[in-house]
């Protein structure tokens, strides 16, 4: 066991980078996805190609950059291409690996809310972002990680809205919709790992050092089952911290505070 | 034959009340400065589409230029919720039309090749097509597949920045180019505001950089800075720090009122606009030059 310490994001960011493999190439979000991206490249994949929605190919940002379309994604990339080609040559011709993706609710199938909280589409009680590249993204993408923060409120047995798909309501239904990726193949927490199972239901595969199935279980809306083979994921290195604090984010904006 | 015109007279003569507008670019060469003019001349009932609203059409929200917004990511790009859009929605006081970014794209990309609709494939995430009835299903006439179909966008006017243009609109773009040609190409009139006006011979230099022909322009403005806080390429940087600090001035409406009060009916133009950021904040913007390698079309 490492005696290091670090914060519930950097745990998060290096174990979604640990999951990226070597040429992958990655629709990237900005912030903690851009940070996972960015270490797995400076790790272990040193030939991940970073694609942002922007239409920036082949970026190899210099700065961290702090929207999706910043500068610094542009200068030294391999290529930049309308939206349009963006969305239609590389996503939905199925030319992208890997895609990263949040939202406010995740729910026991894996399906994402970024677009409403509450019942009414007309009314909502908070309105959210929307979608953005994440409909077709959760579609489309060979496979996707999500990262979030392991509370009740954020995995609810089913989303408000389902602004993307993951395994609809179980086993065969994405299939059954002719969708070409595989949807969301691991979801990252503070706590652990969860991942499909045959059903296509999120269970509980992995517990980060130190975190129990009862905490697991407390902060999932429903009622989480763990994997007959869970297993603990490796100690945070030295190395990977020190890339993320000294090299991707030295003004620590994603990483929070260690403790 | 020239177009060249103030942009104070271009927003004048081509953006009328009850208009769609498209105020184009994905995060880069957001026309920030004719936004603030259309809030100038006080236009109402606009019909605001963009794939991400920005701040621009925040502010335009708050000023009372809008009645409905058409959108695909409503957010503070990068900093988090774009609170006055967000807040007129939650409230129901403008109307909205939503879609995935591809939709978004999509229907720019009919109404630009003079198409009805853009077929898509589906994503299983039916949500938004039973809350946005636009959104329909179409049948592949081949295979018998079932596909998705947005309707072709057609604003009645896209405002498009540059980084350089001749006098007649043929216009230069690099850097991240998310949906200008689309938008312009889509529009019924097109409003071109530039960082540089140059010869037509140094777009002749470069034709395939040359996105947009001056054909389909209505009106060329020079009006150099005209993206900040969004940002041209190679010209300025993105102002980051900005896009933060809107996050606190939107989040009390005096705070906006007085915001709108001072850097946009309080200065006259875009360049006065540029001088009142000052000298500090003006060299934090600049970038350093990066060229690209020449290439060599040859002497036929």
């Amino acid at each position: 066991m490492s005696d290091l310490s670090y914060s519930s994001s950097e745990l998060m960011i290096i174990n979604a980078a640990r999951m990226l493999r070597d040429g992958d190439v990655v629709f990237v979000g900005v912030g903690q996805p851009n940070l996972a991206c960015n270490l797995a490249k400076r790790t272990h994949a040193p030939n991940l190609v970073m694609i942002y929605e922007a239409g920036v190919i082949g970026a190899e940002p210099a700065r961290l950059p702090l929207s999706i379309g910043d500068p610094t994604l542009v200068s030294g990339a391999l290529s930049v291409c309308s939206m349009y080609d963006i969305f239609s040559f590389y996503l939905q011709r199925g030319n992208v690996d890997v895609g990263f993706l949040g939202g406010a609710q995740i729910d026991r199938f894996g399906n994402i809310n970024a677009t409403i909280i509450g019942s009414d589409y007309q009314h909502p009680k908070v309105r959210l972002p929307g979608s953005g590249g994440a409909q077709e993204i959760a579609a489309w993408a060979n496979r996707c990680y999500i990262m979030t923060p392991h509370q009740k409120r954020r995995f609810p047995e089913k989303c408000d809205f389902r602004t993307s798909a993951g395994y609809l309501d179980g086993k065969g239904g994405r299939e059954a919709a002719g969708l070409r990726g595989r949807g969301p193949v691991a979801v990252v927490t503070d706590l652990g790992i969860l991942e499909p199972d045959e059903n296509g239901e999120l269970a509980l595969t992995a517990l980060h050092p130190g975190k129990t199935v009862e905490m697991a279980q407390e902060n999932t809306g429903w009622d989480l089952k763990a994997s007959a083979t869970l297993r603990t994921t490796d100690p945070v290195t030295e190395r990977e911290l020190r890339i993320l604090r000294e090299e991707l984010d030295p003004t620590g904006m994603h990483l929070g505070s260690a403790g | 034959m020239s177009k060249l015109i103030p942009l104070s007279e271009a927003i004048s003569k081509y953006v009328q009340d009850g208009d769609t507008v498209y105020a184009a670019g994905f995060t880069h060469l957001i026309p920030f400065a004719a936004g603030h003019e259309i809030i100038r001349q006080g236009r109402r009932d606009l019909v605001l589409a963009r794939a991400t609203p920005d701040l621009i059409y925040d502010q335009m929200v708050a000023a009372g230029c809008a009645r409905k917004v058409i959108f695909s990511y409503m957010g503070n790009p990068g900093v988090g919720s774009l609170r006055i859009v967000r807040a007129a929605l939650e409230k129901g006081e403008i109307e909205w039309e939503e879609y995935s970014h591809f939709g978004m794209i999509s229907r720019l990309q009919a109404g630009a090749t003079g198409l009805p609709f853009m077929p898509m494939k589906q994503t299983a995430a039916t949500d938004l097509e039973q809350a946005n009835p636009k959104i329909k299903r179409v049948t592949d006439p081949y295979s018998g597949e079932e596909l998705i179909a947005v309707p072709a966008l057609n604003p009645d006017v896209a405002i498009v920045h540059v980084q350089r243009a001749d006098a007649e609109g043929n216009a230069h773009l690099w850097g991240i180019v998310g949906e200008q040609k689309e938008a312009a190409f889509a529009a019924g009139r097109v409003i071109l505001t530039a960082e540089e006006i140059v010869d037509e011979s140094v777009i002749r230099s470069d034709p395939n950089r040359t996105l947009i022909p001056g054909f389909i322009v209505d009106a060329v403005c020079h009006v150099p800075h005209a993206c900040h806080p969004s940002y041209a390429q190679g010209y300025y940087d993105r102002d980051n720090e900005f896009y933060l600090e809107w996050d606190k001035v939107s989040s009390s409406p005096e705070a906006v009122k007085a915001w709108l009060g001072e850097w946009v009916y309080g200065v006259k133009d875009r360049d006065a606009y540029w001088s009142k950021l000052g000298a500090a904040k003006q060299a934090r913007l600049q970038v350093e030059p990066r060229l690209s390698q020449p290439i060599d079309y040859g002497d036929y």
